[in-house]
């Protein structure tokens, strides 16, 4: 299976994808799609954008041998991408420092976005400071609440942080509105999207921006053991950090990827974000994808502990390896994830965020069960500073 | 085809009958232009939404628009999201809403026009949606998250069954996109106002006037205008111009308000009436 040159113009991965927007954003994605591919050619766009990923993200990031959790975990070698140690501490300023160059590219004045963990937010905001556009980002109600400090964050660098108060009040809904925003003001205003949804050119344009994990990974593994991994696992909400690594491997085939969804208190209990466990094909923001819907086709409300997770459709390119089986999609539940969280902050004094203790939690099922001589490398997607209020409350502790 | 027209048995079969397109006609040829009311199908009930129709029609509704609620509006402003809200949490759905129509027939045989999002039209099955809603009579569907290019397969089966699909065009849109959209639309072709989601606007764009001249001067279809058109002075400008004025929020607005009021029906047929009467002068 060759896999190079998706999507194919239209936007499409096999079935999926594809650009399924108001007409009034139709020229907008158009422009967006001509600006990334002039840049993709453009020596100097390329030339500056390393430079700011190198001397203000900090790239590249650590692929760090986890010694002690291997020995823990008594099977496979674990290698942790360390994407938490990304200024802002997480992968998302790969996707947002790539963006914001593209919107300066095309004129525009102003920066939105949509956020569920924050992180997102907090990244855009930051470059949006750091290149002085006006930057509004729209989140839910209910994320604000559990992610109080990246609210703050962004509130700091100089972002307008717009509460979303309909439907389920988190990420889902501070897409919608993003959405709504765009549309009113799509003359002067470009869409930072924050992961590897939406309509097309988005899930292309954030897989691309974030491939750097994955190409990284490719020399740093090669440097350190002489080959190539056997596995490779990352979360997956929209799929933003599992694109970014696996995209540099997914032509080799003797490589398995897999994707950890959010199992949130159990897909028996309806209350999770596990899309290809139980999900079905649709459309939802803009792409054909698997989401968590019912008969009516209305969107379901998902949970997860981690709001990173917690988006009822999934990006399209990975819809469109899961039906070729070239990527394997698990689940690890809120308590799980929990057991990862703590597992790996005493093994190796690094605390992951929530999302990436999803990652970790499959780890801990999967890892020992290999021979010692496999290697795995983990996406370590963020650092969970933001996480530590969430799962004190979960772990029962007051703080 | 008046008020007091019936279509009975025929209104029932499954042939191609025209009826937005006859609507249109007949319309010029009085040199009146069309009125399209835009209800949330659902808000307040599904008993509510047929006496709605009933009563906007005798008020002078030439084409009627229904909303099938979605749990993700993401083309409407905040009154018609709060009414899809509304009409979720009441149990309504696409196979429902399909029934009220074919209802309905019995009794009118106003052209009715679907709004829903892609969506429910998917998990429904694109065939057998088109297959049911011909078969309730449904005369065309507008899907605003679903452009032309990825709307092929319903064009087609729209084309084969009579149901008219009907697209919009923005005032973003390029001329090649105006030149495409305008080919590909059935019934009418869909103006959006202004750059927005729905909803009612003390203003509308200057603009409005030459866009709609621009678009016709690439197609003789008719062209109805909505997006934020919410009084019967803004619709009496907007007819001044174009073949049909659509208002959405404003209604369903006035729905919201006047939920559990013995008089919401009189109500809602008044403004419909106030507002025919200014367009039809």
């Amino acid at each position: 299976m060759k896999i190079q040159g998706l999507p194919d113009k239209a936007g499409h991965f096999g079935i999926y994808g594809g650009r399924f927007a108001p007409e009034t954003l139709m020229p907008a994605l158009e422009e967006l799609t001509q600006a990334y591919l002039s840049a993709k050619r453009d020596r100097k766009f390329q030339q500056e954008l390393n430079y700011y990923l190198k001397e203000y993200v900090g790239r590249p990031t650590p692929l760090y041998f986890a010694e002690r959790l291997t020995k823990k975990l008594g099977g496979a070698k674990i290698y942790l991408k360390r994407e938490d140690l990304c200024h802002t501490g997480a992968h998302k300023i790969n996707n947002t420092l790539g963006q914001i160059l593209l919107a300066k590219r095309m004129g525009k004045k102003r920066i939105i976005a949509e956020t569920g963990a924050g992180q997102h937010g907090v990244a855009t905001a930051t470059v949006a400071a750091m290149f002085g556009l006006a930057c509004e980002v729209y989140m839910g109600s209910v994320d604000m609440e559990r992610q109080a400090i990246n609210v703050f964050r962004m509130k700091l660098l100089g972002a307008k942080v717009t509460a979303v108060d309909t439907g389920s009040r988190t990420l889902k809904d501070a897409i919608s509105e993003a959405m709504r925003d765009w549309t009113t003001n799509v003359k002067d205003t470009h869409y930072i999207l924050g992961s590897v949804l939406g309509p097309h050119p988005y899930p292309m344009i954030v897989r691309d921006f974030q491939s750097i994990i994955g190409m990284e990974a490719r020399m740093q593994i090669r440097r350190a053991e002489g080959r190539m991994p056997d596995y490779l696992l990352a979360c997956i909400g929209g799929g933003s950090n599992a694109m970014g690594l696996f995209n540099a491997f997914i032509n080799d085939k003797k490589i398995k990827m897999i994707g950890v969804e959010a199992g949130g208190l159990g897909i028996e209990t309806g209350q999770h974000a596990a899309r290809f466990a139980e999900g079905s094909i649709g459309i939802l923001h803009g792409t054909k994808t698997y989401l968590l819907q019912d008969d009516d086709g209305q969107i379901k409300v998902t949970h997860s502990i981690s709001a990173g997770l917690d988006y009822s459709a999934v990006g399209p390119e990975h819809a469109f390896y899961h039906d070729k089986k070239r990527i394997e999609y698990v689940y690890a539940t809120d308590e799980e994830a929990l057991e990862g969280f703590k597992l790996l902050s005493r093994e190796e004094g690094i605390i992951p965020a929530l999302e990436s203790a999803h990652a970790i939690a499959h780890l801990i099922k999967f890892a020992p069960k290999l021979p010692k001589g496999r290697i795995i490398i983990v996406n370590l997607s963020g650092r969970g500073d933001k996480d530590v209020h969430q799962a004190a409350k979960a772990m029962g502790e007051k703080i | 085809m008046g008020n007091g027209s019936r279509v009975m048995g025929q209104g029932l079969k499954t042939t191609k009958q025209n009826r937005i397109e006859e609507a249109f006609k007949r319309l010029k040829e009085k040199n009146q232009k069309a009125l399209i009311p835009f209800i949330t199908a659902g808000d307040p009930d599904l008993d509510k939404t047929g006496e709605l129709v009933m009563a906007m029609e005798k008020a002078g509704a030439d084409i009627i628009e229904l909303g099938v609620p979605f749990s993700d509006p993401i083309a409407d402003g905040p009154i018609i999201q709060r009414a899809s809200y509304r009409a979720l949490k009441g149990g309504v759905s696409l196979r429902k809403i399909l029934g009220l129509v074919k209802d309905l027939r019995r009794e009118t045989s106003v052209p009715i026009v679907l709004m829903t999002y892609y969506n429910p039209v998917f998990k429904y099955g694109l065939s057998e949606f088109v297959k049911d809603a011909v078969g309730a009579a449904v005369d065309g569907i507008i899907v605003p998250d679903l452009p032309p290019e990825e709307g092929r397969g319903i064009i087609e089966e729209g084309m084969k069954a009579g149901l008219d699909t009907i697209f919009l065009i923005a005032p973003t849109s390029t001329r090649e996109r105006i030149k495409m959209i305008s080919a590909l639309s059935r019934g009418f072709i869909y103006y959006v106002s202004l750059t927005g989601v729905t909803g009612a606007r003390e203003s509308l764009p200057t603009e409005v006037e030459e866009s709609v001249k621009r678009i016709k001067k690439a197609t003789d279809k008719p062209i109805a205008v909505g997006f934020g058109i919410s009084t019967a002075e803004q619709a009496k400008r907007i007819a001044s111009f174009a073949d049909g004025v659509i208002i959405g929020s404003a209604i369903v607005g006035l729905i919201e308000r006047n939920t559990g009021n013995p008089d919401l029906v009189r109500i809602v047929s008044d403004f419909v009436r106030e507002v025919k009467g200014g367009i039809s002068l």
